[in-house]
Parts: structure tokens; C-alpha cells; sequence
């Protein structure tokens, strides 16, 4: 069988949806930290290091979460690769400001430890035990042809037969996480047309 | 010290984004580390921080950490008596 995107989820404009249904939404037009605050509690993650990851993290570990949790056949040998067009800049420029004159020249350790986007991989390994193959890219857009050569390739390979990809973006209050997952079963076709559908 | 001790809770609350806490849920006692508060050497480097910038006390052994962030009320006798700020 061919590799078709078994789940989805997006997460955008203070909304959150699986498989395209919406399954919360805030009324209210709170910022990132307000919002996401809210999704943590809302889907009873109880993972009280999420608190201390900074925005991209909290994204990556919310929207993964979410689909993981709702999918049945997670294993250990799931590769997660991921893309953005901001890179972790959101907590880069809090780290900044944090070593500057202003701040007496004291870094912050729980800040500076967030200062890579491939974190956001390792907090998602951690939280659900994956030991696998994964990747973040920078793209200046969400680079669906890229996404599907990488996957197709690491099952093709036979070094996984699950993949979760998908866009993560966070920058000043503006987010949007679309993350999906990829295997050899009934689903929606994995192409280029309805990746740029889903997002 | 009673107000010392406050003022710590609050400092570890802000600096540790423990979110879910307030300081009447940080009993004096509690272990930091651990079975206790469980922070990790992340949060170990952040009570460092805490006492070089606020109370301008520079820890150089880490044994002595050990002993110092063993609770609030360690932290709080040590700061009395090495303050400098």
C-alpha cells in the first residue's frame, strides 16, 4: 500500500482541530502563551514541564500531543521531522534581552536551554519515548515537496515505517502548527495538492 | 527570615514558571530537588542566578550547593548569613 496521511492536526487562530474537525476553540483573543495555557489544560496533558518550554516548544509538544495521544500505533521507532520558517528567533530575542546591559548581564539558563528549534524534537522524544530518526528545517515557506521526498525516503529505506511531519511556526504571536502522520495504510494520498490543502 | 522566605517562593515560582504553584504550596521544608518540588539542574542553575543577582552570593563548590538548595528554609539561613546585597 502507499503512504497516505493517516491523522492531522492544526493548530491556528486560537483554535485547535484533528482530522480537520474543530475540537477547541477559544473566544476569546488571547495571546500564545494565554491560548496555549488553555489547550494544555483543556486536553489534560499533565506534563508540568510543558510550563517551562518556550513558545515553539509548547506548539510542537501541544499539536503533537494531541495527534499522538488519539493514535493508536505509536512506536518507539517513529521519526519526526519537522520544518519552520522562524526557527526558535521568539525565545532567541528573550535570551538576547535577558544577557543584555539591562538585565545586569545575567543569562537564563531555563531560556538559553530552548535557543535551537531541534529542542522542540527532543521534548516530543522524550514525552512519548521515541528513538528514532529526527530532523528540524528552516524553509522560507512550508515546503511540502521536501516533506514528501524526506518521508517517502526513511520508509522506502525501511528505517521507519511511521513518520510525524509537519510545519511548526511561531513568531511573535503569530503560530501555526500543522503536524501529520504518514504510514503505508488507508488515509488521504500523500502529495503535494492536499499538504497544501491540510495546512 | 519569615519574610525572606516569602520573597524566595515567590523568586522560585517567577524564575521556574512553576505555574500550578503558589507559595502556600511550598511548605519550608520541602525538598527542592527530587521526590520534593522535583526541579532539575536546569532550576539548579536558575537558584544560582537567583543568589548571585539578588542577594550577591557567588557559589563556586557544588557540594555546597547541595546542602544550601536543599530546601527553603536551607536557602533562607544561608542568604541571611552570606548576603551581600
Amino acid at each position: 500500500m502507499k503512504n497516505n496521511i493517516v491523522k492531522y492536526c492544526n493548530i491556528k487562530n486560537n483554535e485547535v482541530f484533528l482530522d480537520g474537525k474543530s475540537i477547541f476553540h477559544d473566544e476569546e483573543k488571547l495571546d500564545f502563551n494565554e491560548f496555549i495555557k488553555k489547550v494544555y489544560k483543556n486536553f489534560e496533558m499533565e506534563y508540568p514541564k510543558f510550563y517551562k518550554m518556550d513558545p515553539l516548544c509548547k506548539l510542537a509538544v501541544a499539536g503533537s500531543s494531541i495527534l499522538l495521544d488519539q493514535f493508536e500505533e505509536v512506536d518507539s521507532e517513529m521519526a519526526v521531522i519537522l520544518s519552520n520558517k522562524s526557527s526558535c528567533i521568539d525565545i532567541d530575542i528573550v535570551h538576547q534581552a535577558s544577557i543584555s546591559e539591562g538585565n545586569e548581564g545575567y543569562a537564563s539558563p531555563a531560556n538559553f536551554v530552548y535557543t535551537l528549534p531541534n529542542i522542540a524534537l527532543g521534548e516530543i522524544s522524550i514525552k512519548y519515548k521515541l528513538r528514532s530518526e529526527n530532523s528540524f528545517f528552516i524553509f522560507e515557506d512550508f515546503n511540502p515537496d521536501f516533506l514528501i521526498d524526506y518521508t517517502t525516503s526513511l520508509i522506502g529505506l525501511k528505517k521507519t515505517n511511521q513518520v510525524m511531519c509537519g510545519w511548526v511556526e511561531i513568531f511573535k504571536n503569530e503560530y501555526n502548527a500543522f503536524l501529520f502522520i504518514v504510514k503505508a495504510e488507508k488515509g488521504i494520498t500523500f502529495n503535494k495538492e492536499n499538504l497544501l490543502k491540510l495546512i | 527570615m519569615e519574610e525572606l522566605k516569602k520573597e524566595l517562593k515567590e523568586k522560585i515560582i517567577e524564575a521556574l514558571n512553576l505555574e500550578d504553584m503558589s507559595i502556600e504550596d511550598i511548605n519550608d521544608t520541602d525538598m527542592l530537588f527530587e521526590e520534593g518540588l522535583g526541579l532539575d539542574s536546569i532550576d539548579a542553575l536558575e537558584l544560582i542566578i537567583i543568589l548571585d543577582k539578588d542577594y550577591g552570593i557567588k557559589l563556586t563548590d557544588s557540594k555546597e550547593g547541595k546542602k544550601i538548595f536543599q530546601s527553603i528554609e536551607t536557602m533562607a539561613q544561608y542568604i541571611s548569613e552570606n548576603r551581600t546585597k
